[in-house]
């Protein structure tokens, strides 16, 4: 099992819940058996075309998947993904 | 309503004169307590936007995991973030708002001035989606 932390705005989605246990051998098939236990977090991870919004980052144990394999990042019992909203801005 | 103690509140202002005419940043920890949202400490953050740091910041999600983990020790969860306008007014921007993705979550905005710390306003992100969000001016209690 992987342990999915929840950032604090989704955690409404998943009964309040910071972590999550899921099942997976990609980080695509952990957030895929996430949204399948927690249907109602798929819109505020995904497009309406499937692929994660541009800002939701998500990381495997301290490395952004982007820079992996993405959704095809292989992961192992005991690792941890954590999904983490962008946080930018400026005064422009 | 976020409420903080004067002395995170001065640290946060400070860190904007620090870095002044540069974006400062950085990430507010504490409780959820009832429809406000209580800070009991401060973390100070990189801005990674090299290329514009004058009118833009960025916080390195990395940097977000581990001080989320550290927090998470204390008991403490992320309950909004803090920014500089560097001769700028203490009210978000379009970008602040179509950049701001951490509903419930407090935006905190302090005004430098020729360096000098003026006004700190405080927004609490709401809505549900991207479609209905909107970053709406919350009191702020100093304890």
């Amino acid at each position: 099992m992987t342990k999915i932390h929840i950032p604090t705005p989704l955690r409404q989605y998943t009964g309040k819940q910071a972590d999550v246990q899921v099942k997976g051998g990609t980080v695509g098939d952990a957030l895929s058996d996430l949204t399948s236990r927690h249907p109602d977090l798929r819109r505020h991870l995904y497009t309406e075309e499937g692929r994660l919004r541009s800002f939701v980052n998500v990381y495997l144990n301290d490395d952004d998947v982007r820079y992996l394999q993405k959704e095809a990042t292989t992961v192992k019992d005991g690792d941890s993904i954590s999904i983490v909203p962008s946080i930018a801005g400026g005064h422009v | 309503m976020l409420k903080i103690g004067k002395t995170e509140l001065d640290a946060l202002r400070r860190h904007g004169e620090e870095t002044y005419p540069h974006e400062c940043c950085g990430v507010l920890l504490g409780q959820v307590d009832g429809d406000a949202r209580a800070v009991t400490s401060l973390a100070r953050c990189g801005n990674t936007r090299n290329d514009s740091p004058q009118n833009r910041y960025n916080i390195d999600p990395a940097e977000l995991i581990r001080i989320q983990r550290e927090g998470r020790k204390r008991g403490e969860d992320i309950v909004g973030f803090y920014h500089s306008h560097p001769d700028h007014p203490a009210r978000w921007s379009s970008t602040d708002l179509a950049e701001a993705h951490w509903f419930g979550c407090s935006y905190v905005i302090t005004s430098v001035e020729k360096g000098k710390a003026v006004l700190t306003n405080s927004f609490e992100l709401t809505g549900s989606e991207e479609s209905d969000k909107k970053l709406v001016d919350e009191g702020v209690e100093v304890q």
